[in-house]
């Protein structure tokens, strides 16, 4: 990566000046990922001076400022009370303690990264994303962007509902990407996303609507929702693992899931 | 451009280029002990104490130090020869490349939790890769050192 420049703004007025400025200007969260590209960068844009790291909570939400860092996220006590602790659990097992020092929640949901732990995890949850000149938009709608417009997350927002969490990340070693990661919520209904397959975290739409309409949910139940989402979900190869070891992951762990959160 | 920091308990100002980081900083300046183990962000040897966190300095931008207390291990120079006398009874050392990087983790870490039981050194120093030893000498000389701490 090769910077031109370097800005520490102190308004957000300011931040959203420079990004619009030059395709080349760009905003840097924790920088971990960042550091590994070959980008050519013309203003990196640092938002350090910027009131961006607080998590606060409302009646109804829980607010997380987009410069939050990861492991802030981990040791928080209201993140590991929300849907059985699988936002904290997911972030815990991300890297070791000195990237999540410096990773931002902000950056990861920003980036949009396929192999991300967290995204599959919000997905599942009421997340909605707080940006400086567009306003809130929901997590889902934005993932399915295909040319988000370049602006500012200022915090991401989930509302704090009382419902069961599943997490499964599947990986080699501890310091791995995923082979697999899957997340699933139940309030009333239930929320199935697969991400790291190695694409992009994908709802198992047909599969949730499935689950969603039975009255009561049995063993066949469950089996047929794992057979609709294996219809769902797009997995294909990698030098990480095949399609069909991340079928046979996917059979496995969705009905693992789906009967811990019953 | 200039960046000011505390660095091993001392005000020090650097001349830096924007997008230089942090390990290349300190070892252009002497500071020898923080290493460059790999190039994906992954092996911890580079390991440095910003404000008591553990950060990757070979990724972490020297300018976002500006105003902060930076400490490798030559700023924790008694702690570290304490952990060394246990580590060298354990016969944990082998290279010695990780030791630095370790000794500073174990130094946040029982800053943080006094009594970390197993599970909870084991999670902490996740990041931390030794290519030598299979860690366990070093878990046990870790405890016995915090032990004796307390």
């Amino acid at each position: 990566m090769n910077i031109q420049e370097l800005v520490v703004p102190n308004t957000i007025e300011e931040v959203y000046h420079l990004l619009q400025e030059d395709p080349q200007n760009q905003i840097v969260g924790g920088g971990a990922w960042m550091r590994l590209s070959n980008k050519e960068i013309g203003k990196l844009i640092v938002l350090d001076n910027l009131p961006l790291t607080n998590i606060t909570e409302t009646d109804e939400h829980i607010e997380i400022g987009s410069m939050v860092t990861l492991r802030q996220l981990e040791i928080n006590p209201l993140i590991k009370n929300l849907y059985d602790g699988i936002l904290a659990n997911a972030v815990s097992d991300i890297m070791g303690i000195q990237i999540r020092n410096v990773a931002t929640i902000g950056g990861s949901v920003m980036g949009r990264y396929s192999f991300s732990d967290i995204l599959p995890v919000l997905m599942v949850m009421d997340t909605t994303l707080g940006f400086y000149h567009q306003g809130e938009q929901s997590l889902k709608e934005y993932m399915s962007e295909k040319h988000p417009e370049k602006d500012i997350l200022l915090y991401i927002r989930i509302a704090k509902k009382t419902g069961r969490g599943y997490f499964k990340k599947v990986c080699k070693t501890v310091l791995d990407f995923a082979i697999l990661n899957i997340a699933i919520s139940k309030l009333e209904d239930y929320t199935i996303c697969v991400g790291a397959r190695p694409g992009a975290v994908q709802l198992a739409t047909n599969a949730m609507k499935y689950i969603n309409e039975q009255t009561t949910i049995t063993e066949e139940v469950i089996e047929h929702t794992v057979q609709l989402a294996l219809q769902d979900i797009h997995v294909s190869s990698n030098s990480r693992a095949s399609k069909e070891y991340r079928t046979d992951l996917l059979r496995v762990y969705l009905t693992l899931g789906l009967k811990e959160v019953y | 451009m200039k960046v000011t920091m505390i660095l091993n308990h001392r005000s020090q100002v650097f001349e830096i280029e924007p997008g230089e980081y942090l390990l290349d900083t300190l070892r252009k300046n002497h500071i020898y002990s923080v290493k460059r183990g790999c190039d994906t962000s992954s092996c911890g040897v580079c390991t440095v104490l910003v404000d008591m966190k553990p950060i990757p300095s070979c990724s972490y931008l020297t300018k976002r130090a500006e105003g902060k207390e930076v400490l490798t291990v030559e700023g924790i120079h008694d702690f570290a020869d304490k952990l060394a006398d246990y580590m060298g009874h354990e016969g944990a050392d082998q290279c010695g490349y990780c030791n630095p990087s370790l000794a500073l983790a174990v130094y946040a870490m029982k800053h943080e939790n006094k009594a970390p039981s197993d599970e909870e050194i084991n999670h902490y120093l996740v990041g931390h890769l030794c290519r030598c030893t299979g860690y366990q000498s070093q878990h046990i000389a870790i405890k016995k050192c915090l032990e004796a701490d307390s």
